[in-house]
Order: structure tokens, then C-alpha cells, then sequence
């Protein structure tokens, strides 16, 4: 049975995309079919972030609306067998998604594929509401920052009213929280909200940290999702934060300050 | 930076229990409204509107708020008059 989740936040610029493209490389590395779905109309990106901007000939709007097959539409990742990207359309028509097209095409794409991962758009108008709407499960991307962190809680309130498992009394939608953009010189210091503080305060199950991090802007210049660069600190908590989606436990790393050595001191630690 | 400002950088307050303690208050009185039906703004304008045929208030001098105790709820009005 296939699994839909939504990469949703509320605000805007925490990572969503960035997410949504390491976690489905994430999952189609450990041997499971994903679709990394853009629900961002008028404003795509995943297409840029996962590197195969030039390759989007059809997008969702175009198969909602019956111009393009689903086929035509997904793109196959050209670095690993078992990914493919659907991206959002640019038209500036707000009204280009509706409830019912949506449905059939996650219900299509449930037969094909293992994981569907939804991109959610910034904010709660439609895009973020359809986006979420259909989900099993949820990552909730947060800043240590106020206004993220009210602002997940505020897309938490949604999700245990307003998507279809809520509204069709079903089993609630399984609720993660990845932190992102986390600094612990700063958490240390007394001047971020630390792990701790945000959990207690959203009380959701934990997914991850991901530690503030020069590889993100790297990989995106390049269109290589974050989590293919497995050298990196941010590349090693998204696989560590998949993995514990798909059911293992892991311990979470990068919570500490790094004590850097003479070296690093020196040259300056990358 | 001068070397003045590297020792008053050490004395800085640390935000972040501040950040979380604004959020705990706010993210508890969300909740709070949240539980509430879509429909008590509108009632409590509408009866601003009555109330104000008779008596001249303020749209935040009405209060309006609903209970819920067990099996039953409790519709609370709470209006402020003007002082003759």
C-alpha cells in the first residue's frame, strides 16, 4: 500500500523543497518507488533543486486538466532507478488544482508508486490545503524561530482538522517534526530555541535536526538533492531522518557544538 | 568592531528563553480559539449590532465565549455598558 506524506510547514523559506527532494532521494536510495510531487503552482522549484529543470515538457495541471498522460508527465531522475518528479505548472491561474483532480492523480499514482511525497506551497490557501489534504503521514518543517514554530502549530491545527482523514473520522495523519537550520553554537549561547523548546511546545514525535549547513546551498546550486552529498553534516541527518521514518531507530547526531581541533582553528573548519 | 562592543557582546541577555516563553503563550491561547466554532465571531457581531440599537458600546466590549462542561455547553456573554 502506498504511502502519501506532505512536506508542509506554513511559512515560507524553511526548507520544505529542500526537504521534499532529500527525503524522497532518501527513500528511492533504500530501494523504495517514490514521486516527489511540486504542489507550488505558479512558483516551481523542486524541478530546479532535484536538477532536471530542463527536462519538464508536461506538469500536474496539464494532467488534471487531460492535456498530458500521467506517463508523459513524470519525470525519472537520471541518478537513481527508482525516482520521478512531477512538477507544478507556472500558469498564474490559482484555480488550476481542485480537490477532485488532485484525487485521481494521487490515486493513480498510488498503484505505480511506494512513497508519493507532496511538496506543500508556503502558507494555508488551496495549494497548501490540497497538498495535504489526501496525506497518510506529515513532515513538519520548522525553524527554531518564532514565527516557524507558530506557524507549524497553526498548520498542526489543519492537519488534525482539515485533511480528509480528519474530516472522514479516520486514523489521524502521523505527525513528524524536522527541525531545520539548526544551529547549536547558537543554542548553546542562549540565543536559538534549542531541540527541546520546540518539541515541547509543538509536542510531536521528532523526525530529526538538521544542522545549519553550507552543503544546502551547495547542492541546490548544483540540482543535486542535499542527502546525494553524504559527506556533508546535513546530508547524514536527512538519511538519518529517513530512516527513522521508514521505522529504525537511530540517535540524533549534530545536536551538539562540534569541538573543532587545532587544524580547523587555524585554516577554518568547512 | 571596537573593543568596547567584544566586551558588552559577553553580557548580552541570552533570547532564547524569551522566544519560548512568547510562544508557549500564544501557541496555548491559539489552541484555546481553535477549539471554538467558525461561527462565534460572527455571532458575537451580530450581537454588537442588536445591543447597540438600544445602547451605544464598542464591538470589544462584548465578550463571547463558549464551554464546553461535559455533556452540555455553556454560551458565555459578557458585555461591558458605558458608564451613565
Amino acid at each position: 500500500m502506498a504511502k502519501i506524506l506532505v512536506v508542509t510547514s506554513g511559512k515560507g523559506g524553511v526548507g520544505k523543497t529542500t526537504t521534499s527532494a532529500a527525503i524522497g532521494t532518501g527513500l528511492a536510495l533504500r530501494g523504495h518507488k517514490t514521486v516527489i510531487v511540486d504542489f507550488d503552482v505558479g512558483l516551481r522549484n523542486l524541478d530546479l533543486i532535484m536538477g532536471c529543470e530542463r527536462r519538464v515538457v508536461y506538469d500536474f495541471v496539464n494532467v488534471v486538466n487531460g492535456e498530458a498522460t500521467l506517463k508523459q508527465a513524470l519525470i525519472k531522475d537520471k541518478r537513481l532507478e527508482n525516482l520521478y518528479v512531477l512538477a507544478a505548472s507556472q500558469t498564474r491561474d490559482k484555480d488550476a488544482l481542485t480537490e477532485e483532480g488532485v484525487e485521481k492523480v494521487i490515486e493513480e499514482l498510488r498503484k505505480d508508486f511506494e512513497y508519493v511525497v507532496c511538496d506543500s506551497p508556503a502558507g494555508i490557501e488551496k495549494g497548501a490545503h490540497l497538498a495535504m489534504y489526501f496525506a497518510d503521514e506529515a513532515i513538519v518543517v520548522t525553524n527554531p524561530e518564532v514565527s516557524s514554530v507558530r506557524d507549524s502549530d497553526r498548520m498542526l491545527g489543519l492537519l488534525a482538522s482539515k485533511s480528509r482523514r480528519a474530516v472522514k473520522g479516520e486514523e489521524p495523519i502521523k505527525e513528524h517534526l524536522l527541525l531545520t537550520r539548526y544551529n547549536p553554537e547558537r543554542v548553546t549561547r542562549g540565543e536559538m530555541l534549542g531541540v527541546e523548546d520546540v518539541e515541547e511546545i509543538l509536542a510531536i514525535r521528532l523526525l530529526g535536526v538538521i544542522p545549519e549547513s553550507q552543503a544546502v546551498l551547495k547542492a541546490s546550486n548544483q540540482g543535486v538533492p542535499v542527502i546525494l552529498d553524504d559527506q556533508s553534516d546535513a546530508g547524514q541527518a536527512y538519511s538519518d531522518a529517513v530512516d527513522r521514518l521508514l521505522g529504525k531507530e537511530v540517535t540524533h547526531r549534530f545536536l551538539d557544538v562540534q569541538k573543532k581541533g587545532l587544524m580547523q582553528r587555524l585554516f577554518g573548519a568547512r | 568592531m571596537n573593543i568596547f562592543d567584544f566586551f558588552r557582546e559577553r553580557k548580552k541577555e541570552p533570547t532564547a528563553s524569551i522566544a519560548k516563553e512568547r510562544l508557549q503563550i500564544i501557541v496555548a491561547h491559539e489552541r484555546g480559539q481553535r477549539s471554538q466554532p467558525d461561527y462565534l465571531p460572527a455571532l458575537q457581531q451580530e450581537l454588537v449590532e442588536v445591543i447597540r440599537k438600544y445602547v451605544n458600546i464598542d464591538s470589544d466590549q462584548v465578550q463571547v465565549a463558549l464551554e464546553n462542561q461535559g455533556s452540555c455547553s455553556i454560551l458565555e456573554l459578557n458585555i461591558t455598558l458605558p458608564d451613565r
